[in-house]
């Protein structure tokens, strides 16, 4: 018996001990995962039966999975029964003044431009009762509401719109997908749900909203977003905060669909805790994220500034489906010191007259490895399928590594893939050239930095891209020298 | 202003100046002349702190502050400026970005207020006007896909931009038409006044005819072996720098 069957077969067999009865009362579940710890999850959310059923599916479906081996990281074996897939949100303890604050987290607030309100609740301090986060979330729900627009948690939209859920859950990214998708679908914890009925477009990012609605979502979290005819939505995920967690595995779903003429932009500023300069600790971040165009004219757009966890696996994708409709992928990727990201996108043609755009920007610095890893595949009956990739690749230092897999599958003579790459280094020279026009070098490396990734910068939303910008530079501080 | 005394320096174990004395006041306009090799762009980086140079002897003093200790950015923001001989390029940052960035930090070590957009732009709108550069080139990423008379102009923006106290052009002149020359030219004695002062480090006599040096001083094998002023200039362009070559060596 292999290695896996033989860990397989110890977690069929062995009879949970506490039993699922008692484990109900806790706030969280005992390390390890089993059909009781799914079915605790479920009960602990009060789902129906329909959804602990999907969940368990997943489940077994996962036994059944080996966890990849094709992404270019390395880290040792997880071993699944030493996490614990369930707690229960704790209210983070709640301090009085930002005075109270870690002095270092106040220094990063500061480099990153986040207002002091911001600052107050990224560090759990109690704000003024006047722009009480409740009250600002009361004021978007509303608005959101005269438009039909639904935005809250997974959880709630099962209880309060299950028709929806049931349609939506799981059609982009099946929860046979993969081995982390499939794990994901039978334990996640929560996440969002934002739905854009027809002919609605949502009038403000629901960035601010989703900052302030952030908090203890989990370390599975899956969300969904649902574009119906017509309509159009701009959503951001993450902070440029630092953000730390116990739970060192995230494996997360993204689902988009967007039906006839709508279009989705999706953007990411992902910052988790990338481990100590040693290459010790830090977050495991391995998500799925799918966008399906399933209507006509319709388009998704990802962009993506990655600079936290100790290693990424990500690879936003689109299927084209509708006829007309249009993928784009935009990202900036940076590692330091030990960071390993194994990132990039997939554009899937299937409809005619289907266009892509995929413009990566990978910046590697320290002792860390970073990967592009893409897929252009235009199906037979996609006519005048066209895609173009820019993967450029900037390397601070010699101890670094810069890599590029691109796939390209065409079964269609007709269609026009283009793909460009390079890779450069950031010279002493560029940098000299800054110091001698008075610039430091920390600022030579975030002008060169930033414009390097300005391509990918631009398609931000306009608030995020100038704390996204500082972020990348402080992410890079002391990287050459 | 500027005071070198027998300065000694090389690059990776190899000694290139062997005992620079130089002094340059306010006002002054400095040429230094010299075949190929001779250590002229070496004594330019030297100055301007570039760190693959080592000193191994000698003293610099600018504005009455020993300048070896400090890093390049001081340097710069003390008011010394290095028109380089070859401008790198820097893809995705715009002049108007850089030069924001350059005249703030500046701004800051000497104590003042950092300009604002609006007042950034007005100083910009001045500058361009006064050395006759495109605002096309300013918009395009700083020196990317330039010509190298554009890159050239552009140094000479960027000088009138910071107003620096010494200006050092390394070899301005390479590569640039009689057009482009003249426009540089321009550009550099526009700039000039009684309270700053210019070193133009060239090989051939042609820019002095537009930039009219005060003293003109001939650097060979790491030392300055002849000094004299613009006739000098003339000098070597009519005879050629053997007969310099020469007259050093026998005495040697």
């Amino acid at each position: 018996m292999g290695k896996d069957d033989q860990i397989l077969e110890e977690l069929t067999s062995s009879d949970y001990k506490y039993g699922f009865e008692t484990l109900i009362e806790n706030d969280s579940a005992p390390k390890g995962l089993n059909e009781d710890i799914v079915r605790f999850i479920s009960a602990k959310k009060n789902e129906p039966e329909w959804l602990l059923e999907w969940r368990l599916k997943a489940y077994r479906h996962w036994l059944t999975l080996e966890e990849p081996k094709w992404p270019n990281v390395k880290y040792p074996k997880i071993d699944f029964q030493d996490i614990i897939f369930y707690s229960a949100p704790k209210p983070n303890k709640e301090l009085q003044s930002l005075d109270e604050v870690d002095p270092e987290l106040l220094e990063t607030f500061k480099k990153l431009g986040i207002s002091l309100e911001e600052q107050k609740r990224l560090s759990g301090v109690a704000v003024d009762a006047v722009i009480d986060s409740v009250s600002v979330k009361t004021t978007f729900k509303e608005t959101l509401g005269e438009l039909g627009i639904i935005f809250c948690s997974l959880s709630e939209a099962v209880h309060e719109h299950p028709e929806l859920i049931k349609k939506y859950l799981g059609s982009v990214v099946p929860m046979t997908d993969n081995y982390y998708a499939a794990l994901n679908s039978a334990v996640f914890s929560d996440g969002s749900f934002c739905y854009i009925p027809k002919g609605s477009r949502c009038p403000m990012e629901l960035s601010t909203y989703f900052r302030i609605n952030a908090s203890g979502t989990g370390q599975f979290e899956r969300t969904l977003i649902v574009a119906d005819e017509d309509a159009y939505v701009s959503y951001l995920e993450g902070c440029t905060a630092p953000q730390r967690d116990e739970n060192q595995l995230h494996a997360a779903v993204v689902e988009i669909y967007a039906e006839t003429n709508a279009e989705v932009k999706y953007s990411t500023v992902q910052n988790w805790y990338p481990g100590n300069k040693e290459g010790v600790g830090g977050i495991y971040n391995f998500v799925t994220k799918r966008g399906l165009c399933k209507g006509n004219n319709s388009k998704i757009s990802w962009t993506q500034v990655e600079t936290g966890s100790a290693i990424t696996w990500k690879y936003p994708s689109c299927i084209l489906k509708g006829d007309n409709s249009v993928g784009e992928f935009y990202s900036v990727a940076v590692t330091n010191n030990y960071q390993q990201a194994d990132t990039g996108s997939k554009m899937i043609h299937l409809g005619k007259n289907t266009k892509s755009t995929i413009i990566s920007k990978g910046i590697s610095a320290g002792k860390s490895q970073n990967s592009y890893r893409g897929l252009v595949k235009v199906h037979k009956n996609a006519t005048n399928a066209r895609n173009f990739s820019q993967c450029d690749s900037l390397l601070m230092g010699n101890k670094c590594g810069a890599h590029t897999f691109p796939y390209i599958e065409i079964n269609n003579s007709t269609a026009k893939v283009e793909h460009e790459a390079t890779t450069s280094k950031i010279g002493e020279d560029q940098i000299f050239y800054c110091n001698q026009r008075g610039i430091d070098t920390e600022n030579a490396i975030a002008l060169i930095v930033n414009g390097f990734a300005k391509k990918v910068l631009n398609k931000l939303p306009m608030e995020f891209a100038v704390e996204a910008q500082k972020l990348l530079a402080l992410t890079l501080e002391e990287s050459v020298g | 202003m500027l005071k070198i005394k027998n300065l000694h320096a090389g690059i990776e174990g190899q000694q290139i100046l062997k005992g620079i004395n130089l002094e340059v006041k306010a006002g002054e306009i400095h040429a230094i002349m010299g075949p190929n090799g001779s250590g002229k762009s070496t004594l330019a980086s030297v100055l301007a702190g570039r760190e693959e140079y080592e000193v191994t002897e000698g003293e610099v003093e600018f504005l009455g502050k020993n300048i070896l200790d400090m890093a390049p950015e001081d340097r710069a923001r003390e008011g010394l400026f290095l028109a380089f001989q070859y401008p790198v390029e820097i893809p995705g940052v715009s002049s108007n970005n850089f030069l924001k960035t350059a005249v703030n930090q500046v701004r800051t070590y000497r104590g003042l207020e950092p300009l604002d957009a609006v007042h950034f732009l007005k100083l910009m709108k001045e500058k361009m006007a006064m050395v006759e550069i495109e605002q096309k080139l300013i918009n395009r990423s700083l020196n990317e896909g330039f010509s190298g008379g554009e890159k050239k102009k552009n140094e000479i923006f960027q000088m009138a931009i910071l107003e620096p106290k010494l200006s050092i052009l390394d070899e301005t002149d390479s590569g640039l038409d009689i057009d482009a020359l003249r426009v540089v030219a321009n550009g550099v004695n526009k700039l000039k006044s009684e309270d700053n002062a210019t070193i133009v480090v060239t090989h051939y006599q042609r820019l002095l005819d537009y930039i009219v040096p005060n003293f003109v001083h001939v650097l060979y094998n790491g030392r300055i072996v002849k000094s004299g002023d613009k006739s000098l200039a003339f000098e070597l362009e009519e005879k050629g720098y053997d007969w310099i070559k020469e007259e050093v060596d026998s005495v040697a």
